[in-house]
C-alpha cells in the first residue's frame, strides 16, 4: 500500500505527514554534536587512566575515541525512541492497524553500511592502538612483537637512551621489583625514571597474579614460570599505585604498593643506594642469579645444606618436590 | 503428586548440602578468634608472639602458627589478631620455636621498616644454653644460613621481618612439639625489633611470607591463608 493509498483510506483530508528522517536526522546531528564536543573538549583530558605515561595517554585516547564513535549510535537510538513514543503515540480510541510496511530499501541499505562501517572503523582503530606504543602496556608474553625503541644494555645510566629493565614479581600477596642492571637488588616499591623506556619482566613466585599499574596504563598477568614483557614510558613525575588484578587468595584486595616516578639523575642515586645496601648486607649474593623467571631448583645450590626438621620445615626445595610442583 | 514430593525432597536436599557446605566450610573458617589489646604505657607499647611448628587446635594441630600473649594474663592466646594504640612506638617481642625455612625470596631476609633498619636476636637450645646473644642485625639470611623460621610483616606499613629460628644443626630434632611453646626443655630464638603504629587507625593486615603450609601446594595454603595461624590482623585504635 503506497502513502497515498494510506492518505485515502484515511478521508483523505488528513494533515501532510511531516518529513520524520529529515526531523530525526537535525535533532540527531544537533544532539550527537553538541555530545561529541562535550566528550573530546571537556571528559577527555580527565579520563583515566591519565597521562602519566605514554601507554596511558595511548588508553585514554583510545577511550575518547570510543566515546565520540559511542555517543552518535546511541543518541540515535534513544531518540529514536522517545520520538517514536511522542510523534507516533497511538491516540486514545484509535484500535486501527499501523500500516503495513514490508520493507524499504533505503533504510536496509543504509543500516547495512552504516553498521558496517562502524565495525570496521573499531575493528581497524582497535587493533592499530593494541600495537603501539610497545604493545600499549599490555603483557606480550615472553617473546614480545612489539617493542619500545630503547638500547639493550646490560648498565643502565641517565642522559642516555637505555631500556631499563625492572623484574616484577609476585607473590603472595606483596609485589617486588628486581632491577638486574643494578645488580639485581630488589625494592618493595617501584621507582621509574621519567621520559625513559621500561622493560617489565612480570612473573609470580606462586599462584597466578596480574601486575596492574593503572596510572601507568600498564597491565600484565603474572604466572608462575612464566616471563610476560610489558612496556611503558612514564612521562610524568608523581606517584602511582600498583594493584594486583588477579583474585590471588583471602588478600588479593589488599595486595598493593606504590610506585613513584623520579628524574633519570634522582633514579639513578636511589638505584646506586640500594644496590650498596643490599651488596652490603649480603642479601644480593644470596639471591638467585637473575632469571627471567624464578627457578627455585637454584635454591640448594646457593646455600649450605639445610636440615628437615620434623618433616614440616624442611631444607630448601622442600616445597619443590615431586608432591609440590612449582607450576600448579 | 508423588513427582512433587520427589521434586520437593530433592530441592530440599540440594539446600541441604548448600547450607551444610557454608557452615561447615566458611563458617569454620570465620570462627570468631579473640583479639588481644596491647595498651601504651609511656608513650610505647609491648607486643608478643610467638611461632610454633604446630598449634593446639583440635581440627588442625599440624599447622605451623603464631600466639599472641595477653599483656595482663601472660597466657598464649591461640590468635593472630592484636590491637594497638596509634602513632605508638611498638616494640614487639616474638620468641621463635619453629625450625628454619627457606625464603622463596631472599629479599625478605632484610629487616624492613623498623626503627634503625634492625633487629635484634637472640638464640637458645634446648639446654638453655644461650649460643647468640642480643646480635643487632639487618639481616636474617635464610639461603645461606638458614636462621629464619618465618616472618612478620605488614605490607602496608612497609615492615618485612624475617623471624629467627633456634639454630638449625643444634635444635635438629629438638624442636618444641606441644603449643603454646615454653622456653624451658626447647630450643627457641627471641627477636626484638620496634616500629611506629601509623597515626591512621584502622586495621592493618600482617602475614609470614615464607610458605609454610606444608602439605599445600607450593606451601601457600592453609595456615599460610586462614588467620590465626600466619596471617592476621593489626588494629590500630585511637590512642
Amino acid at each position: 500500500m503506497s502513502s497515498a493509498e494510506i492518505t485515502a483510506s484515511t478521508g483523505g483530508d488528513a494533515p501532510a505527514e511531516p518529513r520524520h528522517g529529515w526531523r530525526l536526522f537535525i535533532m540527531w546531528f544537533v544532539l550527537a554534536l553538541a555530545a561529541d564536543l562535550v566528550i573530546w573538549f571537556v571528559w577527555y583530558p580527565h579520563m583515566p587512566p591519565g597521562r602519566m605515561s605514554d601507554n596511558a595517554k595511548g588508553q585514554q585516547f583510545d577511550i575518547a575515541v570510543l566515546a565520540v564513535s559511542a555517543a552518535p549510535v546511541i543518541i540515535f537510538v534513544l531518540l529514536y525512541f522517545i520520538y517514536s513514543i511522542v510523534v507516533w503515540r497511538a491516540k486514545p480510541g484509535d484500535e486501527s492497524d499501523g500500516a503495513p510496511i514490508h520493507g524499504n530499501v533505503k533504510v536496509q541499505l543504509a543500516w547495512i553500511a552504516g553498521t558496517t562501517a562502524i565495525v570496521l572503523w573499531l575493528f581497524i582503530f582497535g587493533t592499530v592502538e593494541l600495537v603501539a606504543p610497545g604493545g600499549a602496556g599490555g603483557g606480550e608474553g615472553p617473546s614480545p612483537i612489539w617493542t619500545l625503541a630503547g638500547t639493550k644494555s646490560s648498565t643502565w645510566a641517565p642522559g642516555g637512551n637505555d631500556t631499563l629493565q625492572v623484574q616484577v614479581i609476585g607473590q603472595q600477596w606483596v609485589w617486588t621489583y628486581r632491577y638486574p642492571q643494578f645488580g639485581g637488588f630488589e625494592s618493595s616499591v617501584l621507582y621509574l625514571p621519567e621520559n625513559t623506556p621500561v622493560e617489565f619482566h612480570v612473573t609470580s613466585l606462586d599462584v597466578i597474579h596480574s601486575f596492574w599499574a593503572y596510572k601507568l596504563g600498564v597491565k600484565a598477568d603474572a604466572n608462575p614460570g612464566v616471563d610476560n614483557v610489558a612496556y611503558t614510558s612514564a612521562t610524568a613525575l608523581g606517584g602511582f599505585e600498583v594493584r594486583c588484578n588477579e583474585l590471588c587468595g583471602i588478600w588479593h584486595g589488599a595486595m598493593y604498593n606504590s610506585g613513584y616516578i623520579v628524574s633519570p639523575s634522582a633514579f639513578a642515586s636511589w638505584a646506586s643506594g640500594v644496590q650498596s645496601k643490599e651488596q652490603a648486607d649480603g642479601v644480593l649474593t644470596a639471591l638467585p642469579p637473575y632469571a627471567l623467571t624464578y627457578d627455585p631448583t637454584v635454591v640448594p645450590q646457593l646455600g649450605k645444606q639445610i636440615v628437615t626438621i620434623d618433616g614440616i620445615t624442611g631444607g630448601a626445595g622442600y616445597y619443590y618436590g615431586p608432591g609440590n610442583p612449582v607450576t600448579p | 503428586m508423588t513427582r512433587a514430593a520427589a521434586l520437593i525432597a530433592a530441592f530440599l536436599i540440594v539446600v541441604g548440602v548448600g547450607v551444610f557446605v557454608v557452615v561447615y566450610y566458611i563458617g569454620s573458617a570465620t570462627t570468631q578468634l579473640p583479639i588481644v589489646h596491647y595498651t601504651a604505657s609511656g608513650g610505647q607499647v609491648s607486643v608478643v608472639l610467638q611461632e610454633d611448628a604446630q598449634n593446639d587446635s583440635a581440627s588442625r594441630p599440624d599447622w605451623v602458627s603464631y600466639y599472641a600473649q595477653d599483656p595482663v594474663s601472660k597466657q598464649w592466646l591461640h590468635t593472630t589478631l592484636f590491637s594497638v594504640p596509634a602513632n605508638t612506638k611498638v616494640n614487639v617481642t616474638i620468641y621463635g620455636y619453629d625450625g628454619c625455612t627457606p625464603l622463596r625470596n631472599n629479599f625478605f631476609s632484610q629487616v624492613q621498616g623498623t626503627i634503625g633498619g634492625t633487629v635484634t636476636v637472640s638464640q637458645f637450645d634446648q639446654n638453655g644454653k644461650e649460643y647468640v646473644t642480643n646480635d643487632t642485625t639487618s639481616v636474617i639470611n635464610t639461603w645461606s644460613n638458614c636462621n629464619a623460621g618465618h616472618t612478620f610483616a605488614i605490607p602496608d606499613l612497609g615492615v618485612y621481618v624475617p623471624v629467627a629460628s633456634p639454630n638449625a644443626n643444634l635444635s635438629a630434632n629438638n624442636l618444641c612439639s606441644s603449643s603454646p611453646c615454653v622456653t624451658q626443655g626447647n630450643p627457641y630464638a627471641v627477636e626484638t625489633f620496634s616500629f611506629m603504629s601509623p597515626s591512621q587507625t584502622g586495621t592493618y593486615r600482617w602475614q609470614c611470607l615464607i610458605p609454610c603450609g606444608g602439605g599445600f601446594l607450593d606451601g601457600n595454603g592453609g595456615p599460610m591463608q586462614t588467620l590465626g595461624w600466619m596471617m592476621g590482623e593489626m588494629d590500630v585504635v585511637s590512642s
